[in-house]
């Protein structure tokens, strides 16, 4: 959280982040935003619900994540020292966990017996899954059918989780469309349903819930930091497709302007081929699913179709934060593409014994190539946001390998 | 008195619910667009609902998010949606034209620019699915200066304090969502929402027009005893989409539909 006496307030009392976020809905969810801000702050302001949200971190998660310092990736880079914040280790294999822990308590708080959620690599939706079983909800989870054929894994490891998926076939059948589907979902059925959006976008609270669930992952690492090596890290890397990894580790550390925040976005094929995921370096400003915020439209504002390699990054919006620290100038958003991240993965692999989902290793793709430009004396602290099993299918296809 | 008022009073003057067709521009094609609102008019509508196609309709059901697809297939954007109005209103300067939407369309053509082309091409009111009043100032703003209603809707779910909020903030008429879920939904229930109708009716004199839901004469009848008007879209989408590429049948499919409900409505 940010320090006290700090003067960054964020969201505004309306839900606005600079000119970003607000609450873009239909009038019929209206009621329902205002209910669960109302529960939300009252939750967050009551100690026996942050006793029971560290409690399930702490056992059921298994937090705090561990800081470790890559030796080997440090060696073979010859820039600054390399610290990764190991989100891969919780339970479920990322930092998702996080957030669906303190939304299914607020769930059951509110009543409220079923939840749902929108997935793209599944990964939120396995997360969604599996805490649903924890609190005993009924769980839907909507996920696109391009989705669905390439991650059959996660598909069939939700319906053990007892879930149910919901194959969305409307628009280019992806993340999008399963979050179109959610709030289609959450409209009709929202006196008894919470709709557990997996990242910090959304309308309002949405972002500033998620983001404050999340940023568990920056209070750790301060602190860690302060111990391990008795000082603030010089720069935190992180990737942003939603960005609630990256909001979750910058977060704590906004008001130290001393320490660079670096999002990367997915540049796909490349930002030049347009066939690429980061609305923050190639985007205008737009609204979509509830909230303000840099998209990847056309001229026309239709939402256009996104690439990426890594199907977590895959999505056309940014969280309304992001585009505010861009805006103000806080934070810094930088791309890597398909080809940097899958070099990254490999290298992480082979020097640290670290399998990072292709998501985690755009941020480890940014600090290969940047590495140059810091000081050995320097720390960098880079946000391992998950673990790369999910994506062994993909990296063997892309290699031609046949498992 | 906008185009919409003036329309809205008349009807209520000579106790006459208000029918108002949806259509999506573009669907099945552009050419298809404007014949197809004549045939309405023809049919018995007294206000347009025109659709803008988007790429991610949230609010729609299947029927319309269908229509959004195939009119986006086709290359239909807001310009080409502002001339077909322009083009129907050429031949008709009666009936009142909404164009209904989402809000990315309006932003990435710019507020001020969407008003003045929108007023140019003959546009009455504008309906913007996902802007509820708190978000909604400054379009309000852009078009009140060219004289264009935004309409603001008002769902079962709105509490007291927000209906009146709804109610300051609109103008030519508050859309009442018939229930909750999507547009052509299939669990509306008249009682519930001559309740929800009541209720918005104690804080605002502007007419009440019901949508989403309503399939079919019946339905229309039932809700017309309370209600100014009744919006019937995925009902009349879906009849369009069945008859795919044929537009020369479209017009007289949609007509025939139309004058059921109107008959159905003044029965």
């Amino acid at each position: 959280m940010p320090q006290p006496g700090s003067n960054y307030a964020q969201p505004s009392q309306d839900g606005h982040f600079g000119q970003h976020g607000g609450r873009f809905v239909a009038e019929t969810l209206i009621h329902a935003l205002d209910e669960l801000e109302a529960l939300y702050e009252q939750a967050k302001a009551d100690p026996e619900f942050q006793a029971e949200f560290a409690e399930d971190l702490a056992r059921f998660v298994g937090r705090p994540s561990p800081l470790y310092f890559a030796k080997r990736l440090t060696e073979r880079l010859g820039g600054p020292q390399i610290y990764l914040k190991r989100e891969d280790l919780n339970h479920t294999g990322a930092h998702k966990i996080n957030n669906c822990i303190g939304q299914a308590l607020l769930a059951r708080r509110m009543g409220k017996p079923r939840v749902i959620a929108e997935t793209g690599a599944g990964q939120h939706g396995v997360a969604t899954a599996t805490v649903a079983a924890r609190f005993g909800l009924e769980c839907q989870v909507y996920m696109g059918a391009v989705d669905i054929a390439r991650q059959a894994l996660n598909v069939y490891r939700m319906k053990l989780l007892g879930a149910s998926v919901v194959p969305v076939h409307s628009g280019s059948k992806t993340l999008k469309d399963a979050l179109n589907e959610a709030l289609r979902d959450w409209v009709t059925h929202v006196d008894d349903t919470h709709y557990i959006i997996g990242t910090v976008a959304g309308p309002h609270p949405y972002p500033m819930l998620v983001r404050d669930f999340q940023s568990v992952i920056g209070q750790e690492a301060r602190s860690q930091c302060l111990q391990q090596m008795g000082r603030l890290p010089d720069a935190l890397v992180a990737c942003v497709g939603g960005g609630s990894n990256a909001l979750g580790l910058f977060h704590p550390f906004i008001d130290d302007e001393a320490v660079r925040l670096v999002g990367v976005e997915a540049a796909g094929l490349g930002l030049e081929t347009g066939r690429h995921a980061a609305p923050l370096n190639d985007g205008q400003v737009g609204v979509l699913h509830g909230n303000k915020t840099y998209l990847m439209q056309d001229a026309d504002g239709q939402i256009s179709d996104t690439h990426s390699v890594s199907a977590g990054l895959d999505y056309p919006g940014v969280g309304p934060e992001h585009s505010h620290l861009k805006d103000i100038g806080r934070a810094e958003y930088d791309a890597v593409t398909d080809e940097e991240a899958l070099a990254a993965f490999r290298l992480l692999n082979q020097t640290e014994g670290i399998m990072p989902a292709l998501e985690s290793s755009h941020a480890v793709a940014w600090v290969v190539r940047e590495a140059p430009q810091f000081d050995a004396g320097q720390i960098v602290v880079i946000n391992l946001s998950g673990r790369g099993d999910k994506d062994i299918q993909t990296v063997a296809d892309l290699d031609g390998t046949t498992l | 008195m906008s185009r919409i008022g003036q329309t809205l009073e008349a009807l209520r003057s000579r106790r006459r619910t208000a029918l108002v067709p949806f259509i999506t521009a573009g669907d099945p094609h552009l050419k298809a667009t404007v014949p197809a609102l004549n045939a309405l008019v023809q049919g018995g509508a007294d206000l347009l609902e025109l659709g803008v196609p988007f790429s991610d309709p949230e609010a729609d059901g299947p029927a319309i998010q269908a229509s959004s697809e195939r009119a986006l297939a086709n290359g239909t954007g807001l310009r080409d949606v502002l001339g077909c109005v322009a083009e129907f209103r050429a031949g008709n300067d009666q009936t009142p034209v909404i164009l209904m939407g989402y809000l990315n369309s309006v932003l990435a053509m710019g507020e001020g620019a969407f008003a003045a082309a929108a007023l140019e091409a003959g546009v009455d009111g504008v309906i913007i699915v996902n802007l509820p009043p708190e978000e909604s100032v400054s379009l309000r703003g852009a078009l009140a200066e060219v004289g264009i209603d935004l309409i603001l809707l008002a769902a079962p779910t709105s509490s007291d304090e927000r209906l009146s909020a709804i109610d300051r903030a609109a103008s030519g008429f508050v859309y009442l969502v018939s229930l909750k879920g999507t547009t052509g939904a299939d669990h509306i229930s008249v009682g519930e929402v001559n309740q929800n109708l009541a209720r918005l009716r104690t804080h605002t004199q502007l007419p009440v027009l019901v949508g989403f839901g309503i399939k079919d004469g019946a339905t229309a009848r039932a809700l017309g005893d309370q209600a100014d008007g009744v919006v019937v879209g995925a009902a009349i989408v879906s009849r369009m989409a069945a008859l795919g590429d044929d537009a020369d049948a479209i017009p007289e499919a949609l007509q025939q539909f139309v004058s059921e409900i109107r008959q159905a409505l003044d029965a």
